[in-house]
């Protein structure tokens, strides 16, 4: 019991994670049909953004938590500055052109993203410091589940009950669903649809960013290549809930850091991709807008 | 209040309008009239920026508009019921009529005109929590006239209110265009394959055929016209 709560613990953290990256290619899905596959870059840059902040203020003296936020915060405004630009450089240009060119045009910045952080770093996986500290009060359960984890669980639950709020009640939240059921009588309305598109890739950066510190903080160390893989196994996590819903992004997530988690610790960490492509075969058999989305019906 | 010159559409290299020039007058209905294909539903495009014109210009109040974006021209006080209704399907009926008022910042003011819809239309206030996407196509059509109120234009385009309604329907929508039109002179600018309701309702009509304006004259004179009888009243 004790080993099946450790990896369940151990899968909400992973499943957090990929939850907290998916709803970035959800939300952006939901509005303009693009997999963004340069989300994954932008949770990468988040965290050699935080790594750096970081390693300037540990030098300075700062240690623990002030740490962890100051460089949380500059990452979340880095990384939004990065999906803001990345969005106006390689898709605003092709908004009118074939769905194949953007796709095209996101896997180039992919690569680009990737290849630049390369060179201005290294290829080396990079320690990143242990930011987050322990609560005292989790020793008599520290066995079972660190500080970490339950920080990151909590901190995507914070996120995705804001995300929520944001759109389920604000103009903001509102142009978003307007633009994404319907763009061109989102504009009749009055709404500016390149704001909302541009809001919705800042958003979804801020998001891949938090993630992308949380989990730095809590593995240990980064490389240019985090996010390839981030990236494929949280748009693994949308699909599975069903690309375009937002609760969906959240549950694939879950479902999907939860079967790794327990496929390692059951089987054998080798198998746990091959566990985690499974589930998603298995779901789009026999649902294949994935558990949560819905084929969409309008009546004329 | 709004005039159109020589204005030029295209699609691509497909041109729609040719050529097309219009005026209409404040507190004026007028109808522009043809059939399917001709670019009534372009000149709406047109005027609402969705589909500027490549040529040609299209003044509001004087003031050209052909180059603003869309946003700026429902906020200048014009809005569309577009063709098919356009309801956002997952949106509530509250939601969809909060975003015809999208660029207000009077509280007070949309209050008001939500008021004033609930009572035109009291079967919207009933369905006010439903998504717009269950209603039937009536009520959709009252919905949509509805969010393009709560924008509070001064001038109202409307394309094919009638389509894939029951008559009785579309007897009652033509009523409720009437009055809004004398409640607020509001201007309205009615496009209609329904040739005889939207005549006897407009004070004036523009026939369009083939990108082209071909005929104006005051309503009662097209309907008396011969070649219109013809080719649109099935006379």
């Amino acid at each position: 019991m004790e080993y099946f709560l450790e990896l369940f613990m151990s899968g909400l953290t992973r499943g957090s994670i990929y939850a907290l990256i998916a709803l970035g290619y959800t939300m952006v899905y939901g509005i303009i049909e693009l997999i963004n596959f340069a989300h994954g870059e932008i949770y990468m840059i988040g965290a050699f953004t935080a790594l750096i902040v970081a390693s300037v203020l540990t030098f300075q003296g700062m240690t623990g938590a002030p740490v962890l936020i100051l460089a949380g915060v500059v990452a979340v405004i880095y990384s939004m500055a990065y999906g803001y630009t990345v969005e106006k450089i390689a898709y605003k240009p092709l908004r009118q052109a074939p769905r194949l060119s953007p796709l095209i045009s996101a896997i180039g910045m992919s690569i680009f993203l990737q290849n630049y952080v390369l060179l201005a770093q290294t290829s080396n996986f990079l320690p990143f410091p242990a930011l987050i500290p322990e609560f005292a009060f989790l020793a008599p359960v520290r066995h079972l589940m660190s500080s970490a984890e339950i920080i990151i669980v909590v901190t995507t639950a914070v996120c995705m009950v804001l995300l929520t709020l944001l759109i389920k009640y604000t103009r903001v939240g509102k142009a978003m669903r307007a633009t994404a059921q319907d763009r061109s009588m989102a504009l009749l309305v009055g709404v500016n649809v390149n704001r909302v598109i541009s809001t919705t890739f800042v958003i979804g950066s801020a998001l891949a960013a938090v993630g992308g510190v949380l989990i730095a903080s809590h593995i240990g160390q980064i490389n240019f290549f985090i996010g390839f893989i981030a990236g494929i196994k949280a748009f693994t996590a949308a699909v599975l809930g069903g690309i375009g819903s937002i609760p969906g992004a959240a549950l694939g997530g879950l479902v999907l850091g939860l079967t790794e988690a327990f496929a390692t610790g059951y089987v054998s960490s080798d198998y746990e991709d091959v566990f985690a492509f499974a589930i998603l075969v298995l779901v789009l058999i026999f649902r294949p807008a994935g558990i949560l989305g819905r084929a969409t019906t309008q009546k004329v | 209040m709004l005039e159109l010159r020589d204005v030029d559409t295209y699609y691509g290299n497909i041109q729609a309008l040719k050529g097309v020039s219009l005026r209409v007058a404040e507190g004026e209905v007028i109808t522009l009239i043809g059939a399917n294909g001709a670019g009534k539903s372009t000149t709406l495009m047109s005027i609402c920026g969705i589909v500027p014109p490549r040529d040609g210009e299209i003044l509001f109040r004087g003031q050209p508009i052909q180059d603003r974006s869309p946003d700026e021209i429902v906020a200048l006080g014009i809005s569309q019921v577009p063709e098919g209704r356009r309801i956002f399907p997952q949106l509530t009926v509250a939601e969809n009529l909060d975003m015809g008022a999208f660029l207000r910042r009077d509280k007070d003011g949309i209050k008001q005109d939500l008021d004033y819809i609930y009572g035109l239309f009291p079967i919207l206030a009933e369905r006010r929590n439903q998504a717009g996407g269950t209603l039937s196509g009536g009520e959709q059509q009252m919905l949509a006239i509805s969010r393009a109120l709560m924008a509070r234009p001064q001038l109202l385009l409307l394309d094919e209110p009638s389509l894939g309604l029951a008559p009785l329907i579309v007897k009652r929508i033509f009523e409720i265009v009437q009055r809004i039109n004398a409640d607020s002179n509001t201007t309205i600018f009615l496009v209609e394959q329904n040739a005889n309701l939207a005549l006897k309702a407009a004070h004036r009509g523009y026939v369009m055929e083939n990108g082209r304006i071909t005929l104006e004259d005051r309503a009662e004179n097209l309907l008396a016209n011969e070649a219109v009888q013809k080719a649109y009243l099935g006379l």
